[in-house]
């Protein structure tokens, strides 16, 4: 095989751009969770945020009102499930799951006239194929992902510094405490996992607007559960989500370039290889927190139900 | 002011009502659905739930297949059902179904062309095995590691769907086929081929696997003293431990009967009604069968129902689709929305609403 095929300032842009997606996915269900939320719906308003904001885009003519779309799609799938944990009180699992299985059809169905319509490019800040190294990689990009690259950082800033952080921790780790304070548990988880339905779209329109760019039958294929795996890798700590989406993003590039490069290795087993790394870390990451080399520093309340008795 | 307030008991009343309350709800939103999408709201419900059974036209081809869809389904539930009585939540059968069905059909496909008795029993048995093994990955990564089972199970469903293509293009291809994809047709090599035990029954092993699996699950949770540990182990972790259940026992038990079963019904499939590996076998079964489960309260019983029901929406989507030209993936959104009614019907099980009466001024202070 060649490697030589693989030009490294084109690698680095490219990861980046396949990041993006996880990145986004992972920092708001990261806020959900660190309210005690486990939404393991992800991929189900993944995909749906990736279906309305391609048909926005497309309708609408500008890729920007295609990432406000896709937020909002995310963001009622959301409702569903907020509604259903904390007002009907369904357990978490399965009501994840139903989202999930309901986002994937629902978004096959709006989406089927849409299938092989290219989208209205995104506009980057530099492009052209004479790019230095330099400035293909920090310059040559959308303004989303600038985008994605600071949402992890306002979230990092608005748990560890304010007032609403401290809230968001507190109900996370001890709900019937902050109820007890006078914090209204319901409506605070409410707003998180509102808030990761949203990035949980852009994340969604991401990928259908700028990284294929195309919109298909069940594309996100994972990448809402790989986010769900970030979660734990970066161990509930949001800068270390765009580390941990950064490499994911890194391997996913690499067997898709050593694909084209015509490696020795069969085709199915570089795309599997995304899936299987992804194992490798969860069962790494549990072998650390077994032997006690680092601490789980999941929520306290995660997956509970809250229901105050008066 | 209706405020809620739990109930003592969960209520039985609720408990058998709730299905069928969803069931109505599913119809009216998902009519809803459809008028939205331009299509008439009252046929596409009618098509969907009657007409595969009594219309005078279609009911002839589609009843039989009625049970042909369903045993899989019902098969792989039951399995998931157990898992998550004992709150272990394998989500991937569809990859074990898939591994299943390779297993199955590889055993087969080594045998080809020789005939014997043998050979369909020792595909079962590789199509149960091999799911086995596949949900013993993160069973045993649980037990060993404390690695969460749910994101593992489900990542291997991926990796299962490419070694199911790299089987179909490769190891597993018909060396007759002119290099297309896909191996050779089980049908039409009588040792392996799942036929029908009657004519024209359409009744197949894999219905009589599913049956059977339904009355074990029943005897296994009902009556022996595993299935009151594994219910135990789910509703109060704490009091089964002291009660010297290990929980490593249950996690094991639980993902490899629901692995063997998915294996066994993607055998079953394989053999019968797909007839070959191919690049498009996975159907999604293992994901509808999560809704089966919950559609049937995950009681053996309530899971025969429900896989015989959602088998009839599947019919009735494909029916849908062929006369009025309703999109095949609405039926997943309209199985989707199911399982949220499902859920919401539960707090009506495990909770009642009550009139608040109005604060008094002595309770006020």
């Amino acid at each position: 095989m060649d490697w030589s095929a693989i030009n490294p300032a084109f690698y680095v842009a490219s990861v980046m751009v396949a990041a993006t997606p996880l990145l986004l996915a992972a920092i708001g269900e990261l806020v959900v969770e660190k309210t005690g939320v486990l939404n393991l719906g992800v991929e189900g308003m993944m995909i749906i945020g990736a279906v309305c904001g391609f048909i926005t885009a497309v309708e609408t003519g500008s890729p920007s009102l295609g990432f406000v779309g896709g937020a909002l799609g995310g963001a009622a799938l959301s409702v569903v499930f907020a509604v259903l944990t904390q007002f009907f009180l369904t357990s978490q699992v399965p009501t994840g799951l139903a989202l999930t299985l309901f986002g994937l059809g629902a978004s096959a169905m709006v989406g089927q006239s849409y299938v092989g319509i290219v989208p209205p490019k995104m506009p980057q800040l530099m492009s052209g194929a004479d790019l230095n190294a330099f400035e293909r990689i920090v310059l040559g990009h959308d303004a989303m992902l600038y985008i994605g690259l600071a949402i992890p950082v306002a979230v990092w800033a608005v748990l560890r510094f304010s007032r609403l952080g401290l809230i968001l921790r507190a109900v996370g780790e001890d709900h019937n405490a902050a109820h007890a304070l006078g914090y209204k548990v319901m409506w605070i988880r409410f707003g998180a996992i509102v808030f990761g339905g949203a990035c949980a779209g852009l994340g969604g329109a991401y990928l259908s607007l700028v990284r294929v760019p195309q919109w298909t039958e069940g594309m996100t294929t994972g990448a809402g559960w790989i986010a769900l795996a970030l979660v734990v890798f970066a161990s509930w700590r949001p800068l270390l989500i765009i580390l941990g989406a950064y490499i994911f993003g890194g391997i996913a590039i690499l067997q898709l370039n050593l694909q084209a490069a015509g490696s020795t290795i069969p085709v199915e087993y570089l795309s599997m290889s995304p899936y299987v790394i992804t194992i490798f870390v969860l069962v790494l990451l549990s072998a650390l927190h077994k032997y006690g080399i680092s601490r789980a520093q999941a929520p306290a309340m995660l997956g509970r139900s809250f229901h105050a008795s008066n | 002011m209706y405020k809620l307030e739990k109930r003592p008991n969960p209520s039985n009343l609720w408990a058998y009502l709730t299905p069928f309350l969803a069931l109505i709800a599913t119809m009216i939103a998902g009519g809803i659905m459809f008028w939205m999408l331009g299509k008439p709201p009252v046929d596409a419900i009618r098509t969907i739930f009657w007409d595969p059974l009594f219309n005078e036209q279609f009911a002839a081809y589609s009843r039989p297949q009625l049970l042909v869809k369903a045993a899989p389904l019902i098969l792989i539930a039951i399995g998931l059902s157990i898992g998550f009585k004992a709150g272990v939540w394998n989500i991937g059968a569809e990859g074990q179904y898939v591994i299943g069905a390779l297993c199955g059909a590889a055993v087969a496909l080594a045998a080809y062309p020789l005939e014997a008795w043998w050979i369909f029993p020792a595909m079962v048995t590789a199509g149960a095995v091999g799911g086995f093994i596949w949900a013993m990955i993160p069973a045993i990564l649980k037990i060993k590691l404390g690695t969460n089972e749910i994101l593992v199970s489900l990542m291997l469903v991926y990796v299962a769907l490419e070694l199911l293509s790299s089987m179909s293009v490769g190891v597993l291809r018909n060396p007759d086929g002119n290099g297309f994809p896909g191996s050779r047709n089980l049908q039409q090599y009588a040792s392996a081929h799942n036929a029908e035990i009657w004519q024209g029954s359409s009744v197949h092993w894999g219905v009589v696997a599913a049956f059977s699996a339904v009355v074990l699950a029943y005897v296994l949770m009902s009556k022996h003293r595993l299935g009151f540990q594994i219910k135990l182990a789910g509703a109060a972790p704490k009091a089964a431990r002291f009660a010297g259940v290990n929980p490593h026992v249950i996690t094991a038990v639980c993902l490899g009967i629901s692995g063997a079963l998915a294996g066994m019904a993607g055998m079953f499939e394989v053999a019968g009604p797909a007839g070959q590996v191919s690049i498009d076998f996975a159907s999604g079964y293992g994901f509808t069968a999560i809704i089966v489960a919950f559609l049937g309260r995950l009681n053996p019983w309530g899971i025969l129902a429900a896989g015989l029901l959602m088998s009839l929406t599947y019919i009735g989507g494909e029916l849908a689709q062929f006369i009025i030209g309703l999109p095949a993936s609405a039926i997943s959104a309209f199985q989707g929305m199911l399982l949220f009614f499902l859920l919401a019907g539960e707090l009506l099980v495990n909770y009642r609403i009550r009139r608040a009466a109005p604060r008094t001024v002595k309770e006020a202070v």
